[in-house]
């Protein structure tokens, strides 16, 4: 049996789960609903280590199919004049960089799916939850498995759209609505960019395909920094700004943390945000030729990662310091897709997956145990009585601190390297990375000590209800640790290490700046620059939140002035409110205004107008027709009035005229012809 | 031999009594019964005309009169009968229905 023959089954046995679900899921039991949806996300993944494995057989780890032509197009003028034949398949490439993802949109989506059956066993709406979880992943299996831009827009909306469905998930909630409509609204300005991005694809190259892109950007027509490729890379980052929550669109991913945490942990940490970096990844051969793109790429990465890290220092909600630091860690990633390391970023999205995945569904396991709690401050001292979870959280911490061996190091230590010594290096952008590799560390720890270590500001209700989470949860948590742990081994020696070669096919340009020669010595120095970067973050966590115990009495004094800025997010929703949304609202208000007195009262016009005419025309044909008829039938009475009283219906008045006629008659010819 | 405008004579008068009864008399009956007197004038005349030029068509002229008198008098009878039953008079200047 060939699972690579069959690899449109993986995406759809997730689709069938949600159609099940949505259809029938209400009549269902839990345990069915549990058991469809949870299975067939399973199913999907052990396929998909199947063609993982038997990709390795493959010539050149490549292997594509076609299932059917999707949009058969005619002829068309392409930009340059030259006749183009467009046409779309449905159909799936895996090769090195989809099957990494392909399998960490598999192998999380399942653990969370595992996890989701505690988290979400007491709530309700459990087959809608388990519906959309499915459909998720169905689109982000499109997404990653598509073998062009067009089919990759349609995962690319579908996650969108599922993305959108789980932050509201609880709408009966305000908040959860309004956040649900953020992240749609925000997700559609990038999406723009991102579509715009692909018609003029579709214009320059003729062509959608990934492979045919490829060559075509790969074969010297273009040349570095051509302008339509720089417009195309922009349009297309512009799009990966909106979905993977970069600077001027990361606002709805913090607000995204509405959503059930399952959802947090899936779409907003794991995968779906992880979209933006996966797209830049693959266009790789023309961000090569775009220089400029690739700068703004690496700019933007870093200042989203700085930017981010520096909100995260204070928030006080444990899924909203996670949010920030995810928007941060995937500044990273863009980080290092701008200075042309693309196999460290999709390494780093690798790592982050599994350990960010942890840190959400762990911060879930604390809120489980809080009974719905979020708020680090009404927290502490956890660690004895929900150990699991305390381990499992902290093995997280220390790996996107980056603290060896852990899986986060490698990765971040890779991304830095590149940013300081690759060939496209911007030692500005190193610095910044490292203050953020700092930051990440200190707010980490930060979140470790204030929900673990004494004092306990718990609640007293809430107290004794403290538990550990069910088996389904905590096994999730356990797996994810190892990976945590494990995880970033395969990336260990750089430019060769395993991970690296293996996906040196996808990202090997012949535009690319050729590898700087760097000493080994070099090399180790920054790795342990970094490492010390870490434990000083870790070190002043320590002295603020450790020394200096979290008592109610020190979280009672003001916050600085400093805090009360990065408390409230730069005011960048304010400014936002300001800017566009009321600027917005106040012109649809202009319409509604226009709509109202001139559209409507155009019609209103006409209707009086009709009216009155109307009026008038009644008013004609009472006085005017009706009098005429009524002028002649009166006439006819008067005059015929003689005439009526001649008849009186009697038989012998009638008979007396008919006696009078003849007596005249006789008379006459009496008179004249005599006797 | 008596001549004949004598004849004509009593015709006449028997006409101008029967056309005065049906002029002058409220009575149906009695109307009908005038009727038959203008129509009894008339086959005094055809009798007399007959005998005055010796011809006999006046004589079967006289007797096709009298059937249909006596079929006019049962028909009308029926007509007084149904007329009767409807408005409940027999008087002629009570019956006016023949008004527009």
């Amino acid at each position: 049996m060939s699972f690579l023959d069959h690899i449109w089954l993986i995406p759809l046995l997730p689709a069938a789960g949600a159609l099940i679900q949505l259809l029938f899921g209400r009549k269902l039991k839990n345990s069915a609903v549990s058991l469809i949806s949870v299975g067939l996300p399973g199913l999907a993944f052990v396929w998909a280590v199947g063609c993982f494995v038997q990709l390795l057989g493959q010539p050149q780890h490549t292997f594509s199919t076609v299932i059917y032509t999707w949009l058969p197009a005619g002829p068309f003028h392409l930009s340059n004049g030259a006749l183009g034949n467009l046409s779309v398949d449905v159909g799936f490439l895996l090769d090195p960089l989809s099957v990494v993802m392909l399998l960490v949109v598999t192998g999380v989506g399942f653990l969370i799916h595992v996890y989701s059956i505690g988290y979400m066993g007491h709530e309700g709406g459990y087959y809608r939850f388990f519906g959309y979880m499915n459909l998720f992943m169905f689109s982000m299996l499109v997404l990653v498995l598509a073998n062009n831009y067009l089919m990759m827009f349609v995962g690319w909306e579908g996650v969108g759209l599922c993305s959108y469905l789980l932050i509201g998930f609880y709408f009966q909630r305000k908040s959860a609505a309004d956040a649900g409509k953020k992240a749609f609204v925000v997700n559609r300005i990038g999406d723009a960019g991102f579509l715009l991005g692909v018609m003029l694809m579709t214009v320059t190259f003729g062509t959608l395909n990934f492979h045919e892109i490829t060559e075509a950007a790969r074969s010297g027509h273009f040349e570095v920094g051509s302008g339509v490729i720089t417009a195309v890379c922009i349009l297309l980052f512009v799009g990966a700004t909106g979905k993977s929550a970069q600077i001027p669109l990361y606002v709805w991913l913090p607000d995204a943390m509405e959503g059930p945490t399952p959802v947090s942990a899936l779409i907003h940490a794991a995968t779906m945000v992880t979209a933006g970096v996966y797209m830049v990844a693959r266009s790789n051969a023309l961000y090569v030729l775009a220089p400029a793109a690739l700068t703004l790429v690496a700019v933007i990465g870093a200042a989203t990662a700085i930017w981010a890290a520096s909100i995260g220092l204070v928030q006080n909600d444990i899924k909203r310091v996670l949010a920030y630091s995810t928007v941060s860690q995937l500044g990273y990633m863009f980080l290092a897709c701008g200075v042309g390391a693309f196999a460290a970023g999709i390494f780093h999205l690798m790592t982050h997956a599994f350990f960010k995945a942890l840190l959400f569904l762990a911060s879930g396991s604390v809120i489980h145990a809080m009974s719905g709690e979020q708020d680090m401050r009404k927290m502490g001292d956890l660690r004895g009585k929900i150990p699991t979870t305390f381990y499992t959280m902290f093995i997280a911490a220390l790996a996107i601190s980056g603290v060896p061996p852990l899986a986060g190091f490698f990765s971040k230590d890779e991304i830095l390297w590149n940013a300081f010594a690759g060939p496209y290096a911007q030692k500005a952008l190193w610095a910044i990375g490292l203050l953020t590799a700092g930051m990440t560390a200190f707010y980490m720890f930060r979140l470790i000590f204030m929900t673990f270590w004494a004092p306990s500001r718990v609640a007293h209700e809430v107290e004794h209800h403290i538990h550990e989470s069910p088996r389904s949860m905590l096994g999730p948590l356990v797996v994810l640790a190892g990976l945590s742990v494990v995880g970033g081994w395969i990336g260990i020696g750089g430019a060769e290490s395993p991970f690296a070669s293996f996906l040196e096919p996808v990202f090997k340009n012949p535009a690319a700046f050729p590898a700087v020669e760097a000493s080994s010595g070099l090399e180790y120095g920054l790795m342990a620059l970094s490492v010390l970067v870490a434990l000083a973050g870790i070190g002043i966590a320590i002295l603020y939140f450790v020394k200096r115990p979290v008592t109610t009495e020190r979280l009672a004094t003001p916050p600085s002035a400093a805090e009360t800025v990065l408390l409230n997010k730069y005011y960048v929703d304010e400014i936002y409110d300001a800017l566009f949304v009321n600027r917005t609202k106040n012109l649809g208000n202009a319409c509604a205004a226009f709509d109202l007195g001139v559209v409507d009262g155009g019609v209103n016009a006409t209707g009086w107008f009709t009216r009155m005419s109307g009026e008038l025309s009644r008013l004609w044909d009472l006085w005017v027709i009706d009098g005429l008829v009524n002028v002649g039938a009166f006439a006819v009475k008067l005059l015929s009035y003689p005439a009526r009283i001649l008849q009186t219906g009697l038989v012998q008045s009638y008979a007396l005229f008919i006696v009078l006629g003849v007596l005249i008659f006789m008379a006459y010819y009496l008179a004249h012809f005599g006797f | 031999m008596i001549p004949v405008h004598w004849y004509l004579f009593l015709g006449t008068g028997l006409f101008t009594v029967g056309v005065i009864g049906v002029l002058t008399r409220r009575n149906v009956i009695v109307i009908l019964m005038s009727i038959e007197l203008i129509l009894n004038a008339v086959n005094i005349n055809l009798v007399a005309f007959s005998q005055y030029f010796h011809s006999v068509d006046g004589q079967v002229f006289a007797i096709f009169v009298i059937t249909d008198a006596a079929a006019e008098a049962a028909v009308g009878l029926g007509l007084l009968i149904a007329l009767f039953r409807n408005k409940e008079t027999v008087n002629a200047d009570e019956i006016d229905i023949l008004k527009w």
